[in-house]
């Protein structure tokens, strides 16, 4: 039942031309992104040559354009996540799950896990462009994995507070402004330069991109995993209990 | 036919912030029958029907589909329920095909039934040609045809249908209509409208609720004897002597109308013959004779104007 909801979610995104677009542009920008990067590389190529250990394509390359990549999402997944609910409610279709012998959970899972799905299409296409370097030298594979896990879980958790905020109007654009803001205060939180010690920290902890950047560097750490897992567990219980208050205030 | 409860609804209550919309509503229904929900607009039909959908919560109240209670085991009370909101909720980017797809399986129909299902809905439903095309593109009637055949699809025990016949020409509301009796034969089918020709067409069951409160429940049979009257209106081209009709033989009382026109009530059996003979005999010119047939429409604005006019507030 997962599955059929989640199914129909990833297919009506190919239905509208947003998520086309989307892609194209995504990878228009990426790809140009990836050619200055390695244009750089290619400058830099013969001093590093001279240095000991020093930072191998991987870092300069691969790591850079991966956190692009990341902070690039944070601006496009507003967009598709904004109608998982609100269309719904426009079109007035809601009722077709609701009076359907599916569970809230189910709804709003599904709808998730066609959203993320969408993400992880976009990511892959987009580490064709890292993986294409393995034609010319060698990455460090452990590396670009760790990264990509990362992004994946940072993808998830963009559609997991999107699907939350598409929740709560029926206004896309009023889901997609909020969801939005939601996304950069997250990404700017440790900018804060407070004194205290604590709050710093806790903002440190919060900060969507911080956690990211530890896998960039390839460290995959279970503090790292768990603080996505977290956020998307805490939206999606959120989404499913606005929805079931929705039935009781109507 | 074993006459089996369908839907048990006990004292439904139902509040949006401080506004009681629906109010102590209970009310049964059993398979074979189709129960005509009438009211006036905002009076909590479509309220009544969101909640024994699922759709929305009762504030109070206890409602079950097929013996199995709604709100403590809503998964396998919901396969019991096809339901047609108010707007049919269908997917304007999607094929008809795909949308009926779609629906069958979120409605758990097996996957070797689905093809079967779909063609069976479409076909009562007058789709046959249509599923290759978008819903979007459709016009109103067929987009409503379209919701309606996604309420039957999964050949429920119940079918709540909410102004099933909105935007449909009348060819294709007689079709719906027909659709409507078949269904009733075995399943139990809750409508609501504004039509009341439609509600005696097709029902075996009228309610009125009005203000959220249930103030008329009976069967079709009952209604058509009660609406039938006891009561002649006799026209004359001369004005007739009241206190001579009044003797006639089963007139129980007469009064007069304007014009020259007589209300006679009668108790048993219907005097309209000696009435004839009586005006005949006289010779005041007898113009018409008729039984006074009270109109579903005329039950329906006795209900609901008398306390309309007394309170000004405007239901949600």
């Amino acid at each position: 039942m997962l599955l059929t909801i989640a199914s129909r979610e990833f297919r009506n995104l190919f239905l509208s031309p947003l998520a086309w677009a989307i892609m194209a542009v995504l990878q228009l920008i990426v790809a140009y992104l990836f050619l200055t990067q390695v244009d750089t590389y290619m400058v830099l190529q013969p001093r590093l040559a001279g240095i000991e250990g020093a930072p191998g394509v991987t870092d300069i390359v691969v790591a850079p354009l991966l956190q692009t990549v990341g902070f690039l999402f944070m601006l496009i997944a507003p967009a598709i996540t904004m109608r998982v609910f609100s269309d719904e409610k426009r079109n007035h279709t809601l009722s077709l799950l609701l009076s359907a012998p599916v569970s809230m959970s189910d709804i709003v899972l599904g709808k998730f896990l066609g959203v993320a799905l969408f993400f992880l299409v976009l990511l892959v296409m987009l580490a064709a462009m890292p993986a294409s370097l393995y034609a010319g030298t060698t990455l460090d594979t452990g590396k670009l994995a760790a990264g990509m896990l990362g992004l994946a879980l940072l993808l998830s958790s963009f559609a997991a507070i999107g699907v939350f905020m598409s929740s709560l109007t029926e206004q896309p654009v009023v889901a997609a402004v909020s969801t939005f803001g939601l996304l950069l205060l997250l990404w700017i939180i440790d900018w804060s330069g407070s004194s205290k010690e604590k709050v710093a920290s806790l903002f440190g902890y919060l900060s969507l991109q911080g956690h990211l950047s530890s896998f960039l560097k390839g460290l995959f750490s279970t503090t790292d995993v768990a603080y996505y897992v977290l956020l998307i567990a805490l939206f999606l219980i959120l989404a499913i209990r606005r929805l079931d208050q929705q039935r009781l205030t109507g | 036919m074993d006459t089996k409860i369908l839907i048990r609804v006990e004292k439904l209550y139902r509040y949006y912030g401080h506004h009681l919309a629906v109010e102590a509503i209970s009310f049964e229904l059993a398979q074979g029958e189709v129960l005509g929900f009438l009211g006036p607009n905002g009076a909590g039909k479509s309220t009544t029907m969101q909640m024994i959908s699922g759709n929305l919560a009762p504030s109070a109240g206890r409602i079950s589909i097929n013996g199995i209670d709604l709100l403590d085991k809503p998964r396998q009370a919901k396969a019991e329920i096809g339901y047609l909101p108010e707007q049919p909720p269908v997917y304007p980017d999607l094929t008809v095909n795909e949308y009926l797809a779609y629906c069958a399986r979120l409605h758990r129909v097996i996957k070797g039934k689905r093809d079967q299902a779909m063609a069976r809905a479409m076909q009562r439903c007058g789709l046959e040609g249509t599923g290759r095309r978008l819903i979007g593109n459709l016009s109103k009637g067929f987009q409503q045809r379209v919701g309606i055949a996604q309420a039957v699809l999964h050949n429920p025990a119940v079918v709540i249908l909410d102004e099933p016949t909105v935007g449909l020409d009348p060819n294709q509301i007689r079709d719906i209509r027909t659709l409507i009796r078949e269904l009733g034969e075995n399943h139990g089918i809750i409508l609501s409208t504004h039509i009341l020709p439609e509600v005696q067409a097709t029902c075996s069951r009228v309610q009125i609720i009005h203000r959220g409160r249930l103030v008329f429940s009976e069967s079709m049979e009952t209604l058509r004897q009660r609406l039938t009257g006891s009561a002649l209106v006799l026209e004359t081209a001369g004005p007739p002597d009241i206190d001579m009709l009044r003797q006639v033989e089963g007139v129980s009382a007469a009064d007069a109308l304007d014009g020259n026109r007589t209300r006679l009530h009668f108790d048993a059996d219907n005097p309209a013959d000696r009435v004839a003979a009586c005006v005949s005999a006289h010779g005041w010119g007898l113009v018409e004779l008729a039984l006074d047939r009270q109109t579903l429409e005329q039950v329906f604005v006795d209900l609901t104007c008398s306390e309309q006019t007394s309170g000004t507030e405007a239901a949600a």
